[in-house]
């Protein structure tokens, strides 16, 4: 809906300020956009895929533009390669060259990895940190892998059942809550004693081994390290568990609820 | 909408499909020029045995002209099918491949991309039929030389050589059009659905349909037939008789573009509207 390629039943979309319908030509100018798996023609070249794409686009790239934007993507090499023989992540990665090859301001990256190999993931997610931190781009990255998210994202907002459930920085959102934390001590029953009678809010699961699991706000965990050393005990890892993934099950089931 | 226009030229003809009309046409023109060739003098015997006695015939009527005259009676049935495999994967091969998705996220609108594309198809019909043209009416006059045309129809017509290539300008004129339609038909069938053999089978039964229902003399039909696109896909031939009837060439030229101008407006109004989704 965002690219137009759909189309509301009811609102408006606003990009850059503007009415997406009203103003589509101007908009999608400054964007560019992967939609899941990006799909060439596999009978020509990437190069040729390219040119083709941003000649469409109103924006003609020179082949030095067209080569500079495959060496971005690792794929200078492979730029008279018919893309019928691109394996996925190729193809994924060529995908991120299209959207770059007009220079938008914005790119929309719709579930990216999905389909990729862990390797592939983690190209595709660094070349899109990149785009961020080196090239100066805005990325707007829907996902439903939230470890993916927790990895690239500066801010982000849930959405459930069409409803935005929460938005902030990702750091902001997960520390906002309380964490859940493994520690490992030398002595597990010393350390729950002396737990119950400290003045901490935290609640706190039958230890396993030697590992207490806890579950506390983020920044009690300095305090509570210090608490441990200087009764004798000795703390030999600190582990915060919570995760994005976790956050979001547990906003989304209240929500559901 | 000159490079829009290009690059989807450029898509038709690094496809595989495209060439297959072309080779067809030739290997199937040749071939009847090879056999008119070796055994043309025994189908003029044929075609003019019920008059042998009451004329004499002296010339070279075994011409190019009477060659290229009847490969496009006989090959016109079948270009139809050679031209629906390119027009019914326009729309619906961009969707089979999910190239919709990236065309139309760039800031092109659907109204110039479909025009883009419609422009190519036209294209390609008329290349089609000139390569036929080339082929039929070149080669013929080169292996068979020029003379008189003679055509039997209910009456037998022998035209002067002079007379003759105005009449095939203006009769390949008329089968482009003809064509035009099968091309937007396949256009429009190629715009409800994602896969390119749905358009390619659905625009052949429709002609064939159509044919049929042209050919079944029952009062209902015969009053609907007029209106049959089908009923003017060979209208080209109008043009050798004597005199020409001027009115029914208009006729069938108005008939064929009313259908050309429904499919492709049918096919404009619902690709602008159409979810996107693969």
């Amino acid at each position: 809906m965002l690219l137009s390629l759909i189309f509301p039943t009811q609102g408006k979309i606003k990009i850059f300020g503007k009415e997406l319908l009203q103003n589509r030509k101007e908009i999608l100018a400054s964007v560019g956009a992967i939609v899941e798996k990006p799909d060439f023609y596999g009978y020509m070249t990437a190069y040729k895929n390219l040119d083709i794409l941003s000649r469409i686009s109103g924006f003609p790239a020179s082949k030095k533009k067209i080569m500079e934007t495959l060496e971005m993507v690792r794929l200078e090499k492979r730029w008279n390669s018919k893309v019928k023989t691109f394996s996925h992540g190729m193809k994924q990665r060529l995908g991120i060259a299209q959207a770059l090859i007009h220079d938008p301001k914005l790119i929309i990256l719709d579930e990216p990895t999905t389909g990729l190999d862990p390797q592939g993931m983690k190209e595709v997610r660094d070349l899109v940190i990149s785009l961020s931190k080196d090239f100066k781009k805005t990325v707007f990255l829907s996902s439903h892998i939230l470890h993916e998210v927790e990895l690239i994202a500066n801010r982000m907002v849930i959405i459930n059942k069409g409803k935005t459930v929460t938005e902030g920085t990702v750091q902001e959102l997960l520390n906002a809550t309380e964490t859940k934390v493994a520690i490992e001590v030398d002595d597990t029953e010393k350390a729950a004693a002396l737990l119950n009678e400290s003045s901490f809010s935290l609640q706190f699961e039958p230890p396993t081994g030697t590992t207490l699991h806890l579950t506390m706000m983020k920044e009690q965990i300095p305090a509570l390290n210090r608490l441990f050393v200087e009764n004798g005990i000795s703390v030999s890892s600190i582990v915060p568990t919570r995760s994005l993934e976790e956050y979001f099950l547990n906003l989304t089931g209240k929500e559901g609820q | 909408m000159i490079d829009l226009v290009k690059i989807e030229l450029y898509k038709i003809f690094r496809k595989w499909r495209t060439y297959i009309g072309f080779i067809a046409i030739a290997i199937i023109v040749s071939l009847i020029e090879i056999s008119m060739l070796l055994q043309g003098e025994n189908y003029l015997k044929f075609l003019t045995r019920n008059l042998e006695g009451l004329f004499v015939f002296e010339g070279n009527f075994l011409n190019g002209y009477l060659i290229s005259y009847l490969v496009l009676g006989a090959l016109l049935v079948h270009i139809p099918f050679l031209i629906s495999l390119v027009a019914g994967d326009l729309l619906a091969g961009e969707a089979t491949a999910g190239t919709f998705r990236m065309l139309l996220t760039r800031p092109v609108s659907r109204a110039q991309l479909i025009t883009a594309k419609i422009i190519a198809a036209t294209i390609y019909t008329n290349l089609m039929i000139a390569f036929l043209a080339v082929v039929s009416l070149g080669l013929g006059v080169l292996l068979f030389g020029t003379g008189e045309l003679i055509v039997i129809k209910d009456v037998l017509i022998i035209f002067p050589k002079d007379d003759i290539l105005w009449r095939f300008f203006v009769g390949y004129g008329l089968a482009s059009l003809s064509m035009m339609v099968v091309t937007s038909l396949a256009f429009f069938f190629s715009s409800l659905v994602e896969n390119a053999i749905g358009p390619i089978v659905s625009t052949m039964a429709v002609i064939i349909v159509f044919y049929i229902l042209s050919a079944i003399d029952v009062d209902l039909l015969q009053k609907l037939q007029p209106y049959f696109f089908t009923s003017y896909m060979h209208s080209w031939d109008v043009v050798f008789n004597t005199p020409v009837d001027t009115e029914e060439l208009w006729k069938a030229a108005g008939i064929l573009s009313f259908h050309i101008f429904i499919f492709l407006g049918i096919t404009y109004f619902i690709f602008r509207k159409k979810d996107i989704t693969s």
